[in-house]
Parts: structure tokens; sequence; C-alpha cells
């Protein structure tokens, strides 16, 4: 080998950014991983979260209450901290205040979750096809996108609630059937940005062809902007399926929702404001801790910064 | 401003970024007087630290850097001066060109309303003055029609004519110092041949000090009085252009020299190289920055950087060997 | 079993694009021809605008050509589509002038260099790849230790070396190199030329490099094609074009070439070429040069001059030679 080359593997402090001596994993995540750690904003948002995620599921389990039993004997009780007392409280039926909003967190979050997951994999598949078939295929594809935008979209769900029934699948459904419009139309965009840059025609050379080229190399470089407008798109579809239950299409009772709790508390704000106060508290608290933590990601993730 | 004073005075600058990863150290502890008429090429890869040093003499670094030292231009400091004196400055008495034309001028506005936005500020002209200025300016650049370009768009002119009309914004107010950050690295090399040919135009004509940053040491043995070579963020050497290339005393510049492809000459069978890559400012290894690559390494060079000592009538070089043989295997 | 000798006739590289309100039909490429031997290397030198990333990827299949033949050991590659295409392109690979963005900044080391023996041979299990990506890297100069790292994390030169990597693992005999140390230090051009160098010896491949100066090419290059507005102006070999251009663009390229020499370039009289490149929409009739041209004559405009071989090896299109 020639001494040229052997320096060139070898030189060790020289070489700019030397590969893997650096101090921890220098992958595209780990630096991510880091910048967004050095987010406060994001960190503080996600350990709300967290905080919100494991106390819906831990502490209804704790709770001598649950969700739907009546108690004639404790109706609108005001929160009161102690043993045996209902610590946020009850609600007109009686029912434990904290376990049910507990329950109503739980549904938030399964709602915006499992919507958004249904929303990002229509959204990507439809927009990477599109993108890199490009073409009558791309046209035909991205007319579609727009005539589902020009429905509207809460006569469209409270005509599927009305005809199927209030069924938390078809929740799930309806708004995901709504949402998926917007990730389309950005990862078609994405995707036509990467399809132009060297690598994919190197890839192209190298004889990655159709379905290969979209999931080993336009999936991956398209992930970052995917993570972040998914934890922008669960709080909407939460704040959506709140509106829906606003409306009186959530839900169905005993079951609750966050949106639900909000909605029945607000018909008594003028004379048991904790009704309204304490579930429209911990829906404002997961929005905003989607929010931080979606800006923290786009921040740590923007491929500019690197 | 003192107008007896020496043209340009840069002593011991510096310029350091904080990063995530540490103090990046983009240009150490340079050293360089400007004479009036003077044209000044200064050569580097990147990480050298040329860019950051052309942008350091206007004050131009980006925001969160350090930068140390002394710059003086005719006597006044400019290191620490405030944004107000600085825009004096700019444009008027030192200005720039930059590399790449379509970055550099503005889309949005006409060729004729950049120059005119320039005049207007720096001389008290009517709008109709100076605009026949900036027409004069364009016909200098040999920009044809000076008129209706006048009226165009940056997209809407060639590569090399925008570089041109870069050209003409940096020397409209007739500036002593002009900076150019390599001015036709994106351009062609029958365009470049153009540009250069009338930066020495220009230059002989109004008599403007030029410094001249550029990675192509043909450019500088083509146009500049003296050469300052940069590696790492410090000048290596320095000396008038015919004795840097015949007698370069520095090993840095007498690999890149030999390095390059030559179109006259023997052919040898494998080009010269120089081993290893280009340095990291962000990890600099103590001692000489070269010592990794150089072919001549002591033990001493591993230790402290080696200062800059005079070694001939204007010629400083920063190696701590005396005198080098010839390089075997370069032409 | 390939011997990798290419050669190209008439081929012609069109785009359609959006030119004032309508369409229009820029012709990057216009009745390009020549032949390489195998095992030697064409260096095919020209501006922007010359056509000479268009012809690397209409040689690649990667953008459609008007016409023309591209004919590997005999196969027309235009013709050949699907399966055909796929095994076909085995032979031919390319290097890319950006290093690293020609990498996916994903897939680490291994996996981007491992990429064509997962398309081509899919006979190769895990273990076989991952010793010939071993085997290449240390033959371009990467340590093992690069093989989980990711492209941004190395330098433009160790960036090309992954990219040369790629091209040749699966020992292709034919390597397009478009314009592979442009961006590039100049203290590390040498190494990657005298690399591609190597590796050419090494292999038996045939090289196609793309620059847009004359001195790197002539290091590198055993003949010169010369480009201008996608028509060929000149193509001779090296010997020849450097002590003998004929087409006054050649000669204008020459001359333009900064001299690291300050006696020399400063004696220089040339003058510079005047005007620049013309819009490929709009191209010039008869001779495309003629506009820039310091001997045009009348007749320039009225014929495009012939690529005619004036002694055997050295054609040129010109009528005014």
């Amino acid at each position: 080998m020639t001494q040229a080359a052997a320096s060139a593997a070898t030189s060790p402090t020289s070489a700019p950014g030397t590969p893997g001596a650096a101090a921890g994993s220098s992958s595209l995540w780990g630096d991510a991983w880091r910048r967004l750690k050095a987010n406060r904003a994001a960190m503080a948002g996600g350990s709300v979260l967290l905080l919100c995620i494991v106390a819906a599921l831990v502490l209804p389990l704790l709770s001598p209450y649950d969700y739907y039993t009546l108690d004639w004997n404790h109706l609108y009780q005001t929160p009161a901290l102690g043993a045996g007392w209902h610590w946020l409280g009850t609600d007109a039926l009686g029912r434990d205040l904290l376990v049910r909003v507990m329950w109503g967190c739980r549904i938030s979050l399964l709602v915006g979750i499992v919507a958004s997951l249904v929303t990002v994999i229509i959204g990507v598949l439809w927009g990477t096809t599109a993108g890199y078939v490009g073409g009558r295929t791309d046209g035909l594809m991205m007319r579609f996108v727009d005539v589902l935008y020009s429905v509207p979209f809460i006569p469209f769900v409270i005509v599927l609630m009305v005809l199927f029934g209030r069924e938390l699948l078809l929740i799930f459904v309806a708004i995901g059937a709504v949402s998926w419009l917007d990730i389309a139309r950005i990862v078609r965009g994405q995707t036509l940005s990467l399809k132009s840059r060297e690598f994919v025609e190197a890839a192209r050379v190298s004889g990655v062809g159709g379905f290969t080229m979209i999931l080993r190399h336009l999936v991956p470089n398209l992930i970052g902007i995917v993570i972040i407008y998914s934890t922008l798109t669960i709080p909407t579809v939460i704040l959506f399926e709140a509106f829906l239950s606003f409306l009186g299409l959530g839900v169905q009772s005993p079951m609750t929702s966050l949106g639900s709790m909000v909605a029945d508390g607000t018909s008594q704000m003028q004379s048991y404001p904790h009704l309204l106060i304490i579930p429209a508290l911990f829906l404002a608290a997961i929005i905003y801790g989607f929010n931080y933590l979606g800006d923290g990601l786009r921040d740590a993730l923007d491929p500019r910064d690197r | 401003m003192d107008p007896t004073a020496p043209l340009l005075e840069v002593a011991n600058l510096s310029v350091e970024y904080r990063t995530q990863r540490g103090v990046v150290r983009a240009v150490g502890g340079m050293d360089f007087t400007l004479a009036e008429r003077e044209f000044l090429g200064v050569v580097g890869e990147s990480g050298s630290g040329k860019s950051q040093l052309l942008l350091a003499l206007l004050g131009l670094s980006a925001p969160g850097a350090a930068v140390h030292g002394s710059i003086r231009y005719r006597g006044t400091e400019l290191v620490g001066a405030g944004p107000r004196a600085l825009n004096q400055l700019r444009g008027n008495r030192i200005s720039m060109v930059f590399q790449d034309p379509m970055t550099a001028l503005n889309p949005y506005l006409t060729i004729g309303q950049q120059l005119v936005e320039v005049l207007r500020l720096h001389r008290q002209l009517s709008r109709a003055d100076a605009r026949s200025r900036a027409a004069a300016i364009l016909e200098a650049v040999h920009i044809s029609e000076a008129q209706r370009r006048l009226k165009q768009y940056p997209h809407e002119l060639s590569g090399g004519m925008r570089q041109r009309a870069m050209i003409a914004m940096a020397l409209v107010c007739e500036p002593e110092i002009l900076l150019a950050d390599e001015p036709t690295t994106a351009l062609d090399v029958t365009v470049q041949a153009q540009i250069l040919t009338l930066l020495r135009e220009l230059r002989e004509r109004m008599g403007t000090a030029v410094i001249l940053v550029t990675h192509d040491l043909g450019i500088v043995a083509e146009l500049a009085d003296r050469v300052a070579v940069m590696y790492a963020g410090r000048c290596v050497e320095d000396a008038d252009v015919r004795t840097l290339f015949a007698d370069g005393q520095h090993p840095y510049t007498r690999a890149l020299a030999a390095s390059l492809p030559r179109l006259e000459g023997p052919l040898p069978e494998r080009m010269f190289t120089i081993p290893g890559n280009p340095p990291n400012p962000a990890r600099l290894p103590p001692g000489c920055s070269f010592a990794p690559r150089c072919a001549y390494v002591h033990e001493r060079c591993l230790l402290a950087p080696p200062p800059l000592t005079v070694i001939g009538p204007g010629h400083r070089k920063a190696c701590y060997l005396d005198g080098l043989p010839p390089i075997a295997g370069a032409p | 079993m390939s011997v990798g000798e290419l050669k190209v006739r008439d081929l012609s590289v069109h785009y359609q694009v959006q030119h004032g309100g309508g369409h229009a039909v820029l012709r990057a490429a216009e009745h390009v021809h020549f032949d390489i031997p195998p095992g030697t290397t064409l260096g095919v030198v020209g501006e922007s605008g010359s056509g000479k990333s268009s012809i690397a990827r209409a040689l690649m299949r990667l953008v459609p050509a008007a016409g023309g033949q591209v004919l590997l050991d005999g196969q027309d590659l235009l013709q050949l589509e699907g399966a055909a295409l796929r095994t076909a392109r085995r032979k031919i690979q390319m290097i890319f002038q950006d290093p690293v963005a020609s990498l996916d900044p994903r897939m680490t080391v291994e996996d981007i260099i491992a990429e064509p023996l997962r398309s081509f041979c899919p006979e190769m299990d895990r273990a076989q790849r991952h010793a010939e990506v071993l085997a290449m890297m240390q033959r371009v100069g990467l340590a093992p230790e690069h093989l989980r790292c990711f492209p941004h994390e190395f330098s433009g030169g160790q960036a090309q070396r992954i990219g040369i990597a790629r091209a040749l693992v699966q020992k292709p005999s034919v390597v397009i190199c478009d314009e592979p140390i442009s961006a590039l230090d100049v203290s590390i051009r040498a190494q990657i030329a005298n690399l591609l160098r190597d590796l050419q010896q090494e292999f038996g491949l045939t090289l196609l490099f793309i620059a847009h100066d004359l001195a790197t090419v002539r290091y590198s290059c055993d003949q010169v094609l010369v480009l201008y507005l996608g028509r060929v102006m000149e193509l001779a070999s090296r010997e020849q074009l450097f002590a003998n251009p004929r087409h006054p663009y050649t000669r204008a390229l020459l001359d333009a070439a900064p001299i690291p020499d300050p006696v020399l370039a400063r004696s220089r009289k040339a003058e510079p070429l005047r005007g620049e490149i013309p819009s490929p929409m709009n191209p010039p009739s008869g001779c495309v040069f003629r506009t820039r041209c310091p001997i045009a004559e009348a007749r320039c405009a009225e014929t495009v001059p012939p690529l005619i071989a004036k002694r055997p090896g050295h054609e040129v299109a010109c009528l005014l030679d």
C-alpha cells in the first residue's frame, strides 16, 4: 500500500471529525439526542408527558375507586387531599374525578397516538410513492389528496358517527382519514427533493430499484421530518377528539376522554369549577408537552444544522 | 484616520468560536502589513482560516466569534470598533468581493438599485448622479450595455457578469483596499481568466490594494506582489511572489507547489502527494499543525508551534528547520 | 468475461424544459462520439454547459438518451431494459463529484460499500460481503474501524475513498468518474488521482475521467476529449493534444489555465477568451464555438464542422484547421 494511503488511513488528530474517535457515538441519532437533551423546554415538555403517561397508567391501579361507580352520597365533592378522600373531588354522579381524569388521559393519549400512527403510515406510504414514481401517477395521487382536502371534516366525521355509532375504533378511523393529507404532502415534497440527491443516483447505479429504494434510502431520510410532524399531529388529533366530545360525538359514557370531561365541566363551571379546571389542565399539559417536544425534535433533527 | 499611517497593519489577530465540541480556533496569531497599492495573495486550503481572516478584517465574523489582536487601518483600530464606525468603512474605504455572486447579490433588487444603494450610502449624490456613476463603473468592468444592465436582476446575468457586477459594487466608491474571497472559484476557467485580467487592470487604474484569498497557487502567481501561505489558521510563510515560488522555505509551501498538476514539464509516473488530511480547526495538535503531514518532522515540532521568523528581506517562515533540501520526486 | 471496451456512437442527450412560457429542448449533448480501449483512461474536459455530466449520466442510464449507441463489449446499453439492464449495470459503475453528498447520510460505511454486492451478488451471505467490503476498504486506504461510521464524520478525501470502494467492490470493468477530485482540497487531489491510477492498473479498469481543467487530465489520461456546449471539439491522445492542440477552444483552455510560476504566468501574452458560453437552449448556428472564437469566419455560421481525423488518433471539429 502506498505511503499516502497508509497515512490517510491512520492519520489520527489531523483528520476533520476523526471517525469513531470522538467520545460517544457520532451517529446522526446520537447527535440529535444530545441536542434534544440540551433543549430545556423540550425536556420539560417531554417530562410532563412522561409523567402524565405514567400517572394515567399507574394511578387508576392504585386508587380504590374506578371510573364508573356512582356514589350518590358524595356528589359534587370538591378536591380534598387525605386518605380515603377523593383527592380531586367527584363529578355530578359521584364518580371519583382523579380516576376519571386518568382514564380520560388514557383515552386521549390512545386516540392521539394510534390515530397519528395510522395517519403517519398512510401519509408516508402515499407521499413517498407519489414522490418517487412521479409523472402521471404522482399527479393523480396528489389530485386525490386535493379532493379530500376539500371535504369538510366535521360534517364528514359527524356523518360517520351517526351512521356507524360511536365506537372508539371508528373515532380512530374518522380522525385518521382526514389527518393523513398533510403528512402525505410534506412527505411527497421531501421525497421529490431527496430523489435528486446524489446518493439516490448512486444507489440506482448500485442496482437498487423501486420499493427497495423507497424503504432503504428514502424512508430513513424522511424519518426525521415524520417524527417532527407526528409529535405535532398528536396534539391536533387529541384536540380534534376533544372537539368531537364537546359536540357530544366522542367516546360513549361511562368511558370518558379529557374532551368529554371538559364538555361536561363547562356546563357546571359556575357552581363546580373543579369539574372543568382539572381536566382542562391535564389536557393543556399534554398538548403543551407534545408541542414543546415537537419543537425540540425539529431543532434537534433539522438537517441544516449538521 | 491618519493618511500617513500604513494602510493596514494586522498584529496577532486571532478568531475563535465556542462550539458544542469546544473552542475552535479559526485564525491564530496572524501578523502582516499591507502597503498601498500592494496585492497580497493569501493561499490556503479548507480549514486554513483564510476566509475567516477576511471576514474579521471587516468585522464580519459570525456573532459569537471572539476576535482578539489588532487591525489598524490607517492608524484606526478596527477590532472592537462599533458598527457605525465599521459601516462607514465597509463598501467605502474597504470593500469585499465574495465567492458566489448568486448568493452575495440580492436577488430581489436590480443591479442598478444595489449599486446606487452603495453610492448614496457613502457619497452625497443625487439619484441621477448615482445612476450615471453606476453606469460608469459597469462599463469599467466591461459589462456591455451598461444602461440596460442597471435595470436587470442578478439572475438575468451570466455567472461571469454577475461576478463583474459584484466587483463593480465593491469598487464603485473607490476603496483603498479590496478584499476578495475566492472570487473566481465558482467560475469556468476561461471566465476566470477574464476576471483575473480585469482585476489586474482595475488595480492598475485605480491603485487599490488587494488582499485575495484563494486555494489556487496559479492565481497568486499571476497577480500577487506578495503571498502569505496559511495553514490551520496561521501564516506559515510569507514572501514576495517570486521568492515564494523559487525558494519556498516551508515544507507545506514546497509540498503544495509540488503537488499541483502542470501543463508543461516532465510527467512523473505518480503525482507528488502530501500525506494525511487538512487540519480540523477544532482539534489541532500541540506543536506545529503541519507536523502530522510533514516529511521533515522533528521532535521539536511536536512540542510548540514555531514562531514566524524573518529569514530574508520580506521573507518570513514558521518552521524550526534551517533551510530545506529539494524534495525528492517533486518537479 | 468483460473486457471493458466502451464505444460511444452519436450520443445525444436532450432535456425538456420550461422556457419562456412554453416547452423547449435543451440540447445538453449532441452527436458525441469516442472509443475507449480496454484498460485505458479517456479524459473528458469541458466547462459548465459542456454536457460532460449529462453524458456521464446518459452512459449510466440515469437520464434518457435522445439517440445514439453506447456499446459496452459490443452490447448497446441504451437498448437494454429490466433484468438485462441490471446485469449490464454490474460492468459499469460511477464515482460522483460531491463525495459526501453521494453517500446516504443514514447508512454506515459498511452498508454503503456493501450495497452493490446486495444488488448484484445475491448469492453472497453477510459474512462474505463483510469480507469483500473489508478487503476493498483496505485497498483504498480506509481503516477497519471506519466500518461503523457515518458519512458526515469523514473529510472530503476520505468520503471519496468510500465512494471509490463502493464503485469497485463488485469488480466492474468500466468506471465513469464525474469530476472525482474537483470538490477536494488541493493537497488531497493528488492522493485520490494516484489512487485511481493504481486501482486502474491493478484491476484493469477502463476509466472515463471527467474534469474541468486540462492539467489534471494530463496526468491521468491516455486520451482527451474536449467538449463545448455539448459538442466534441477535439479528441486526441494525450501526447498529441498537449503538444499540438488544433482546436481554438482547446488552445484557449490551455492559455486560460493558471500557471503556478510567476515568471511564466506574467510573461504570457495570450488574451483571455472573450464572452461567455451561450445558452444551450439557443445554441449558435453552425459551429457552436464561433461566438467566442478568435479566428471565426463567416462560413463557421453556416456549417456544423464535422469531427475529422487530421492525423491518426487526432480528430478535430473545425472548418479552419
